[in-house]
């Protein structure tokens, strides 16, 4: 999938990656894509709930090994 | 649309205490909530600009889990509680955790307003000038202005 920014968050823990996402999403326009790597088991649900209450879009989830992608277009 | 609201008072001024107000907020702050953490008594140690006598002691907290079983006895020896503190912080930072510190600044970066009990500062007569400057003093009548308003509140 094409995106237009990517965030590591590899070897982070709760609540860094949604603290992080948040921070990326900031500098980013509506309708922007943001791909996020990370490899907190948490994040999948956290990253549901954050998309769900803040309005931005979590298109799909990916699990690769033991790293979750997720693409997030910007509200 | 308003954004949501949460409250927190934090209590404890222990190393493992200290993480959930700050990772409440700093999670609340990035979803959209407006987050105000009220500290008072032991809570107040987490406002200082000098983190490090933040602490964990395993001594009366069974649930923590050791590398090694430890008799209360043995527990109780001077420097345990440094000890046990050291292996904590270096546990929390190779599983990626981030420290009390950067979990702070993240909150503040936030716009996550920190107030100090008032009181609990006379009674202890703490400096303030130990505290770090974005701190705002009030007692719980400034805390009931915000809590009654909010969507989550929390006692920690």
């Amino acid at each position: 999938m094409d995106y237009d920014k990517e965030l590591d968050a590899r070897g982070l823990s709760c609540p860094l990656p949604i603290v992080k996402t948040k921070k990326s999403l900031a500098d980013m326009l509506s309708g922007q894509i943001l791909k996020v790597i990370s490899t907190d088991s948490g994040s999948i649900k956290d990253m549901q709930a954050f998309a769900k209450q803040t309005g931005n879009e979590l298109m799909s989830t990916l699990e690769q090994g033991k790293e979750f992608v997720f693409f997030l277009r910007k509200a | 649309m308003e954004s949501k609201k949460m409250a927190l008072i934090a209590t404890k001024g222990t190393l493992d205490m200290a993480y959930p107000p700050f990772i409440l907020a700093s999670t609340a702050a990035a979803l959209g909530y407006e987050v105000q953490v009220f500290f008072t008594f032991y809570g107040l140690q987490l406002l200082r600009k000098d983190l490090s006598d933040v602490k964990i002691s395993p001594l009366a907290n069974p649930a923590m889990p050791m590398p090694v079983p430890m008799p209360v006895m043995v527990q109780m020896l001077p420097g345990m509680e440094s000890m046990a503190t050291t292996m904590m912080k270096h546990k929390l930072k190779a599983k990626g955790v981030a420290s009390l510190e950067q979990l702070r600044e993240i909150c503040l970066e936030a716009d996550v307003k920190f107030i100090a009990c008032q009181m609990t500062v006379d009674l202890f007569e703490f400096d303030k000038d130990e505290f770090i400057a974005d701190v705002e003093y009030g007692g719980a009548s400034t805390f009931m202005g915000f809590a009654g308003q909010t969507d989550i509140c929390l006692f920690i």
